[in-house]
């Protein structure tokens, strides 16, 4: 018994770890519908970004997110601006095909630049620490950490887009882009903006993966995957949905481990397909058909 | 000089010619209707002339600027705003949200939220509401609260009483006067021929892309207004 409560504490905590995969993708969808096949090996350049700030600075590798994350954000803003802007429109597929692109080029450059090796970021006695619960449960300290980072993330996100200019900004344009400029929104400034956001998140879920596990320039796509499950699971555009979607994905994979180490990742798709048979607009949906 | 003037102004949609060297004028305080059956251009105006809808600089000149083609997000600031067709109300905000997301380009004047209750006060009991949640009436009220929000010298109001009902359609005209009072000048598309000839100091008639006939509704005949209306 003991066991399965820590399997399903394990997996909602792997949740975290998803949801934060995920934030980016369902805030970029739920603004612009843009569904960004790059993120994936965006996570993977954050990471490799955190080694790279942590080897330079020779600090722990928790401080290369103050480099790592302005940074993802400045990039974010920029590939808004110079690049994506320019494939949204009614047609869903540029901005499909050229984020795949991306992804393709991003892969490539990490490869030339830092090899198939895998690497990590060490944050030494911290990620084997862990908290004694009572009947001989252990929680680890980092994937704690994890799933708070992600509920303050989305918990800001939240408080961003219901409390803030921009965030009514943000949600007009996402009810209405054509509307919106007519109050004087700039669409394209307004998409950077959100773009900005997604990857400082990205910032962050790649510097956490880089720590809890290994990364070669090759793991981006089933992050993507992961993330997307994530956001299908919670409903397109709903935050906390996207949060709610991690967890389910988390504790699927968790029970698939448990029954048997070859059916983690299986279990979790088959969860991700029943919801998308029974609940094809996921269980939390914000976003609706135009 | 007039505060806005068009001069041969063209507009396509793709190789589809809709619009064909239209010359059109608002003076400062005045309240224009422009009338025309389905299809006859008035809405691609107004979205040519609040930028939705590229044509060239020159053919705009809004308080002595060309503003042509330039894009939407910034006519607004310079004191130019549209009340779409459809009212086009942000389903995610409330009205309250929908009225200050109007201001959104900061300009300054005399229009803020405490004013737009005062004009409308049934908003002010529904300020918390989804905006789609309201009536037709109450919906085009936030339309136009949310144009003027932006402290517009030039409101255009795109078919403002399409689908209304006449005692709410006189409610919305009602709100006119206190309108042009703060200094704004207004335009009106309509295809309630009535209805404009009681509100406007001047009328344009639009035919097929063309302006067909203009003048002060005084000095125009029925029969005038109904060929240049209808063509016949």
């Amino acid at each position: 018994m003991i066991g399965w409560i820590d399997t399903i504490i394990q997996g909602l905590l792997l949740g975290g770890l998803y949801a934060l995969f995920a934030a980016g993708l369902s805030l970029t969808f739920g603004i612009m519908r843009l569904i960004n096949i790059g993120h994936g090996d965006l996570i993977v350049l954050a990471g490799y970004l955190g080694i790279v700030a942590t080897d330079a600075l020779g600090l722990n590798p928790f401080w290369s997110l103050v480099f790592v994350v302005p940074a993802m954000a400045v990039l974010g803003y920029g590939l808004q601006r110079v690049v994506l802007n320019r494939t949204l429109g009614t047609d869903i597929l540029p901005p499909l095909l050229v984020t795949f692109g991306l992804s393709i080029i991003l892969q490539n450059l990490l490869m030339q630049l830092f090899s198939a090796d895998s690497r990590g970021l060490n944050a030494g006695p911290f990620e084997t620490a862990s908290i004694a619960l009572p009947g001989g449960l252990a929680v680890g300290v980092f994937p704690v950490l994890i799933f708070v980072t992600a509920i303050a993330v989305i918990g800001g996100l939240q408080l961003v887009f219901s409390r803030t200019s921009l965030g009514r900004a943000f949600r007009a344009a996402s009810d209405d882009r054509v509307t919106a400029e007519l109050m004087g929104i700039d669409n394209r400034h307004i998409y950077g903006l959100a773009m900005a956001i997604a990857l400082a998140i990205v910032g962050i879920a790649g510097v956490y993966l880089a720590i809890r596990t290994s990364i070669d320039p090759t793991v981006g796509p089933s992050r993507l995957l992961y993330a997307f499950e994530a956001v299908i699971i919670g409903g397109l555009g709903s935050l906390w949905g996207t949060l709610a979607g991690g967890m389910i994905l988390g504790l699927a994979q968790s029970i698939g481990f448990r029954l048997d180490p070859g059916w983690g990742i299986l279990t979790g798709h088959m969860a991700f397909l029943a919801v998308l048979v029974f609940r094809p607009n996921g269980l939390f949906p914000k976003t609706r058909d135009r | 000089m007039s505060l806005i003037e068009t001069r041969g102004l063209t507009a396509f949609y793709g190789d589809f010619q809709a619009l064909f060297g239209i010359d059109f004028a608002v003076e400062d305080g005045e309240t224009v209707a422009i009338i025309g059956s389905n299809g006859a251009g008035k809405s691609t105006f107004l979205k040519t002339l609040s930028g939705l809808i590229a044509t060239r600089a020159e053919s705009v000149v809004f308080g002595g600027e060309a503003i042509g083609g330039m894009a939407a997000s910034r006519i607004v600031g310079k004191g130019l705003a549209l009340v779409p067709e459809g009212r086009r109300l942000f389903p995610s905000l409330s009205v309250e949200e929908n009225l200050v997301i109007g201001g959104y380009s900061k300009r300054p004047g005399p229009w803020t939220l405490e004013r737009i209750f005062k004009l409308f006060p049934i908003l002010a009991e529904r300020r918390s509401s989804p905006g789609t949640a309201l009536s037709g009436g109450q919906q085009q009220m936030v339309a136009i609260g949310r144009a003027l929000m932006s402290n517009p010298r030039l409101l255009l109001c795109d078919e403002i009483s399409l689908g209304l009902a006449p005692v709410v359609i006189a409610d919305i005209y009602a709100a006119l006067p206190g309108i042009k009072a703060e200094g704004t000048s207004v335009v009106v598309v309509e295809q309630d021929i009535g209805q404009a000839m009681k509100v406007a100091d001047r009328v344009y008639c639009f035919q097929e892309g063309r302006v067909s006939l203009s003048g002060r509704p005084g000095d125009l005949g029925r029969a005038e207004i109904s060929a240049a209306y209808f063509g016949v």
